[in-house]
């Protein structure tokens, strides 16, 4: 009965509501990343790893200049280096994918903990930064219970939404799309058109950095104005799920990270029901339920979305 | 200067009199000519100082055996390798060719052997696909779709732009293919091996769409190792062996057993030694089998058929009828979801692979690479795939080599496998040592009954002979086989009987002596033999 | 004559070598440490004193010696684990929560089993140890085999929830009274590993042996039994491997479970001959270093030693480079490059062999 009451509590809340926006956003955009990579046929499991240093990045230079809008800049220009590094070792070099991702995610933790030592003087976590401002939108506003969910957000929030519709035009509607798609399916078939498969993935996996530094963006200056040490916390691997989950669609992925973003926020509110009287210690269980939650949407949808043909396999000319 | 130096100095020299001895005035009569192509991939020459003349507007013929370096010299002219050396001129100019996209600027376009499609995308945009029309940044799906619908009509191949290319017929696929390179406005058609896939009536209506073709002013290579299509259709015929051209001449002054000549090197026996058959009891049986394939999609519907000891039931059916999966059902590699499959008075139907093989089946596959073999494993460990848990080749779990190695050297000898050793990764063997390593070890342990799935696939002559004599052996030792074939050569002459699939049924079974080639073609493209005798007899009544 | 047979022999020696699962890593190493030179120079630090720093403090003297053995007896675990599963294929970066996994349930039978001579309570934490581990990282398998849910995913969020269910237990359920950080009540002596040497406050269990058998045993069973035979069959072909009778789900659940039980025994090590009880942070990167050991000695169980011995090297001498003003992070930018051009295979090749034909070049004149 005080398990009711609390749930209730906490879905008439539209703090709730506003906090699944906000544990989404990253995740919104890292798979949005994860979409454009593997559509080309990349698997980019480096996006953890992209994501921690788009973080710091926009910390530092949000610190540097004052402005967390050059952060997000410059966040999104390393996010797009780090997605070159990625291309360069698995559609240049052919090399095994995943272990490349794997590095980089050790290369960006080592280097982010690096400076951040160098930079602010101290391991763990580096100094306040401003945070970016938050957008008010009247009309959103106006709205009743649905304003003060969706009115006044951080704009990194908003920009994921637009970035969801303007991908899905990307990709399902342009030239351009039909190619990455082409890409991803068969390679040796668009090769045989005279299209460069190699640029198409080059620019595949450079959005997905882009994209996936955003998360990492929203994380520190959109949100805490802060970088902690792997802040990232496996939402990278979160958002892979949600891309699977996603059907590889920009659409889709939005909705899954909508889904890992609530359940997020409920392991949250779920502590703060002082009705339940639980005990501390039960926190730990409750922040579970994200991850539980990825491991039974990865097992359960795995073989009935259906992946690039050509997802993960290097295209190697004669 | 090294051994390589002298080497393309050499050809060089020799590409140098090649064009000195061309007149001039004929290399501008030709839509294309590859002059001195040489192309050396590790290991092989897969061209050697290769001349090719094709004039405008002829249906020309390259002709060869499994490896005898003809797509390898396309895929040149296509951009798809670069050439090590040579020269290509196109209307009497020369031209470098460096990517697809260079050849298709140049009006060259090549339908190849595995089809070059994008399965989800529709028939409009795989048409399309790298010439996109675009309307501001958006792509035009709507001028696509036009502009095929006209060109399908121009050239009276008709297709349907909107469906997704997964759907649709092989047929209907190699329509597509075809239109793809017309749309870009391709004078020059490279076609390669198309007949593979289509049944003996499809084969037809291709060479009606090349004759039409022809008389629009294309010009058309046609890459065949099938004789009989090129007395068909062709104008001129180039024939190759070991990546050289070994002839060059009319169709109109040629004949099949001249151009094998030239192909093989020698008189070709193309007949094997059959003895008359012993037939035992019935070893194996399957009843009213359905299978469903990779899109669950039923694949064999109501199948039904026996086999006898000592008897060779061949599968005769264009590529992709259900034979794959009818053949992963009886193996275990598929479910069956209805219907039953015994062997040998046992009910085998949806046993593992494991209880299928212990049971004594062996099973040569249609795909040694995916399933045959294990590439970066050694030839010996190759061997005992399958027996590897068992007595003498390990004892309480651990492997014993010196029982694993010489049954490998003796198996090496016995097969005829060219190997410097057994330690050698079978990956690195040819495609007929490693097709010969497969059916060594699947008849090695002498089974009671074989699924033989394209045995020769890609092999040349001499593989070939080799692998059809270990077949009929076999059988001749009493054991019963299925053997499931897309060369209708190889069906007629090692079956005892020919049972033609279609579309997952059999349309009829056949005796090899008893029947024509017309009657397994019409079969293989859906007439079942009961309508087929029924027609023959109306015809006889009318002669009457 | 002699000069010919120099020669001969200085080929030979040199194509012994080339050996790419030599080379590759080797090059690999060298360039990263080369680039993390670079990234010291950038801070204004000399990269010799640097290095310098690091190899005293972890070969320069008896007790930082010790403290390297310590620190390899985990990695060579890991690093079979992680090498284990790739041979059937298998991406395991599950290696951190299995450890944490296998070390909680070693503690729990360490706590529980009194007033049993260490002869049968050791081997009792141990194989407990290992079936923990071993069940954590079977999870995976199954999902893979089961539904074909990727193990990179599924054991990240395995290692997730293993951190999450440490902190829990040492907050709640199992914590030890007093203050201080979080951790478990201490294990039995009669469970304690025996200690071999002592040097001030480090001392090195027998755990390294146990490590060092548990090596050959992998060796063994990839090389000479049936399992080994099946598992690498799955892992280089798993479409032959079923055509040949070899079930891909038993192998695929199989090979996670020998993985995950080399790392739960990681935590039983820890756990046994180190710490003595739990604690929430006691995997504290292991498990990642794993993969780098992996990469490095080219998943062979020989090669792994040597590899985790170069890891906890330079784990334990970064500590000295940290009192020489080098954040420590620089070690994992350097595992992170080797792993880089590790899978960049061909990069470092192009590299090598442009070195090699300026080396000819210099030869012929």
């Amino acid at each position: 009965m005080n398990w009711l009451i609390a749930i209730s509590n906490i879905l008439i809340n539209p703090i709730f509501y506003k906090s699944m926006l906000n544990n989404a956003t990253p995740l919104i955009f890292a798979s949005l990343g994860g979409t454009y990579s593997e559509t080309t046929g990349v698997v980019n499991i480096a996006l953890e790893g992209i994501m921690l240093a788009g973080a710091f990045a926009s910390v530092v230079f949000t610190y540097i200049t004052g402005s967390p809008w050059i952060g997000v800049l410059m966040a999104m220009y390393v996010g797009g280096a780090m997605g070159m590094l990625h291309a360069l070792a698995s559609v240049k070099y052919k090399g095994d994918q995943i272990v490349s991702g794997t590095a980089l995610i050790l290369l960006s933790q080592g280097i982010t903990g690096f400076l951040l030592q160098r930079i602010f003087g101290e391991p763990g976590s580096s100094e306040l930064v401003k945070t970016l401002p938050t957008w008010n939108i009247e009309i959103f506003r106006r709205i009743p219970f649905i304003g003060s969910i969706i009115g006044n957000l951080s704009p990194l929030v908003y920009i994921a939404f637009i970035c969801v519709i303007l991908s899905h035009f990307l990709i399902f509607k342009t030239k351009l799309g039909l190619r990455m798609r082409a890409v991803g399916e068969n390679p040796e078939a668009a090769d045989t058109l005279g299209i460069n498969v190699y640029n198409v993935r080059y620019f595949g996996v450079i959005m997905s950095g882009v994209l996936a530094s955003l998360g990492g963006a929203f994380l520190s200056v959109g949100e805490l104005g802060q970088f902690t040490e792997n802040m990232s916390n496996g939402r990278g691997f979160i958002a892979l799920a949600a891309m699977i989950f996603g059907n590889w669609k920009p659409f889709g992925a939005m909705w899954a990270s909508l889904l890992f973003g609530m359940a997020e926020s409920f392991s949250y509110q779920i502590q703060t029901q002082s009705i339940l009287r639980l005990p501390p210690e039960i926190k730990y269980l409750f922040l579970m339920i994200p991850f539980v939650l990825t491991l039974v949407v990865v097992a359960g949808f795995v073989g009935k979305t259906r992946s690039p043909a050509s997802d993960g396999i290097p295209y190697e000319k004669e | 200067m090294g051994e390589k130096g002298e080497y393309n100095l050499s050809i060089a020299k020799s590409i140098m009199v090649e064009i000195d001895r061309m007149d001039i005035k004929k290399l501008s009569e030709c839509k294309v000519a590859m002059i001195g192509i040489t192309k050396r991939f590790p290991g092989v020459l897969a061209n050697d100082k290769v001349n090719l003349y094709v004039k405008e507007g002829e249906i020309h013929a390259i002709v060869g055996e499994n490896g005898a370096g003809k797509t390898t010299l396309m895929k040149q002219l296509y951009g798809l390798i670069k050439l090590d050396s040579g020269t290509i001129f196109m209307n009497g100019k020369k031209i470098v060719i460096n990517t697809p996209g260079d050849a298709i600027l140049n009006g060259i376009g090549m339908v190849h052997q595995h089809f070059m499609l994008v399965p989800p995308l529709t028939v409009a945009e795989n048409i399309v696909l790298g010439m996109e029309p675009v309307k501001g940044i958006v792509f035009d799906i709507n001028k696509a779709r036009e502009d095929v619908k006209e060109l399908s009509e121009k050239y009276a191949l008709h297709v349907d732009p909107d469906v997704k290319i997964e759907d649709i017929s092989v047929g209907m696929q190699q329509r597509v293919e075809i239109l793809k390179t017309l749309y870009r406005g391709a004078d020059l058609l490279i076609l390669d091996e198309p007949t593979a896939v289509l049944t003996p009536q499809e084969t037809e209506e291709l060479f009606t769409v090349m004759k039409s073709l022809k008389k629009q002013g294309k010009t058309i290579i046609f890459i065949t190792h099938k004789l009989n299509e090129v007395m068909a259709i062709t104008d001129y015929v180039t024939v190759m062996r070991l990546g050289k051209v070994t002839g060059r001449v009319n169709t109109k002054d040629t004949n099949p057993n001249e151009l094998a000549r030239m192909m093989v090197g020698r008189n070709v026996l193309l007949r094997v030694n059959k003895k008359p058959p012993h037939f035992g009891k019935k070893i194996f049986e399957i009843k009213d089998l359905w299978v469903k394939d990779n899109r669950n999609l039923d694949a064999v519907k109501g199948l039904s058929l026996q086999i006898r000891k000592g008897e060779i039931l061949g599968i005769a059916g264009v590529a992709g009828n259900g034979q794959s999966e009818l053949v992963e059902a009886i193996t275990g590699l598929r479910r069956a979801e209805a219907g039953k499959i015994v062997f040998d008075g046992m009910n085998i139907t949806n046993w593992t692979p494991k209880q299928v093989r212990k049971a004594g089946i062996a099973h040569v596959t249609e795909d040694r690479l995916k399933y045959g073999l294990i590439v970066k494993y050694p030839i010996s460990y190759n061997f005992i795939l399958a027996h590897y848990d068992e007595v003498p080749y390990s004892n309480g779990g651990f492997l014993n080599f010196n029982t694993i190695n010489t049954k490998a050297d003796k198996l090496i000898k016995e097969f005829d496998v060219r190997t410097p050793s057994r330690d050698v990764l079978v990956g690195a063997l040819s495609g007929g040592n490693q097709q010969k390593v497969i059916v060594a070890r699947e008849f090695y342990f002498t089974p009671k009954f074989a699924v033989v799935a394209q045995p020769t696939r890609g092999l040349d002559i001499g593989a070939i002979e080799f692998i059809h004599n270990k077949i009929l052996e076999m059988r001749d030792k009493g054991i019963g086989m299925l053997l499931v074939s897309m060369e209708l050569e190889e069906i007629f002459s090692l079956s005892d009987r020919i049972a033609v699939m279609y579309e997952g049924e059999i349309m009829g079974i056949v005796k090899p002596e008893e029947t024509t080639v017309e009657t397994v073609g019409l079969m293989m493209a859906g007439a079942r033999l009961t309508e087929i005798k029924a027609d023959d007899s109306r015809y006889e009544e009318k002669d009457v | 004559m002699i000069r010919d047979m120099k020669k001969k022999m200085f080929k030979n020696f040199i194509t012994f070598f080339k050996r790419d699962t030599f080379v590759i890593p080797l090059a690999s190493i060298v360039l990263s440490l080369f680039i993390a030179a670079l990234v010291i120079l950038s801070i204004g630090k000399n990269p010799v004193i640097a290095y310098a720093s690091l190899i005293k403090g972890s070969f320069g003297n008896v007790q930082a010696f010790i403290t390297t053995m310590i620190k390899l007896t985990p990695l060579i675990l890991t690093g079979l684990a992680v090498a284990f599963g790739f041979r059937a294929g298998l991406f395991n970066i599950g290696a951190e929560g299995q450890l944490s996994m296998g070390a909680l349930a070693a503690t729990m039978f360490g706590v529980y089993i009194t007033s049993v001579p260490a002869i049968i309570a050791i081997p009792i934490a141990i194989l407990g140890g290992m079936a923990a581990g071993g069940a954590w990282g079977a999870i995976a398998g199954y999902l893979k085999a089961k539904t074909g849910a990727h193990e990179v995913i599924s054991t990240i969020m395995l290692n997730y929830i293993a951190a999450l269910l440490a902190n829990f237990m040492v907050n709640g359920p199992f914590q030890a009274v007093g203050t201080g950080i979080p951790k478990s009540p201490e294990i039995t002596d009669a469970a304690k590993l025996p200690v071999m040497i002592s040097v001030q406050a480090s001392s090195l269990s027998i755990g390294i042996i146990i490590s060092l058998i548990a090596a050959v045993i992998i060796y063994v069973i990839i090389q000479r039994t049936t399992v080994g035979y099946e598992i690498k069959a799955v892992g280089f072909n798993p479409y032959a491997a079923e055509y040949g009778g070899i079930s891909i789900a038993k192998n695929i659940v199989l090979a996670m479970f020998i993985s995950g039980a080399l790392a739960g025994l990681a935590g039983t090590v820890e756990v046994l001959g180190l710490h003595h009880r739990f604690l929430g942070t006691l995997s504290a990167g292991k498990g990642f270093d794993g993969i780098s050991i992996a990469l490095i000695g080219q998943n062979n169980p020989i090669g792994v030693v040597f590899a985790a011995l170069l890891i906890a090297a330079l784990r334990t001498g970064s500590n000295q480079m940290q009192f020489a003003g080098i954040p420590k992070h620089i070690i994992i930018i350097v595992q992170g490059l080797v792993i880089f051009f590790i899978a960049t295979e061909r990069l470092v090749k192009t590299l090598i062999l442009w070195k090699e034909r300026k080396e000819e070049e210099v030869l012929q004149k």
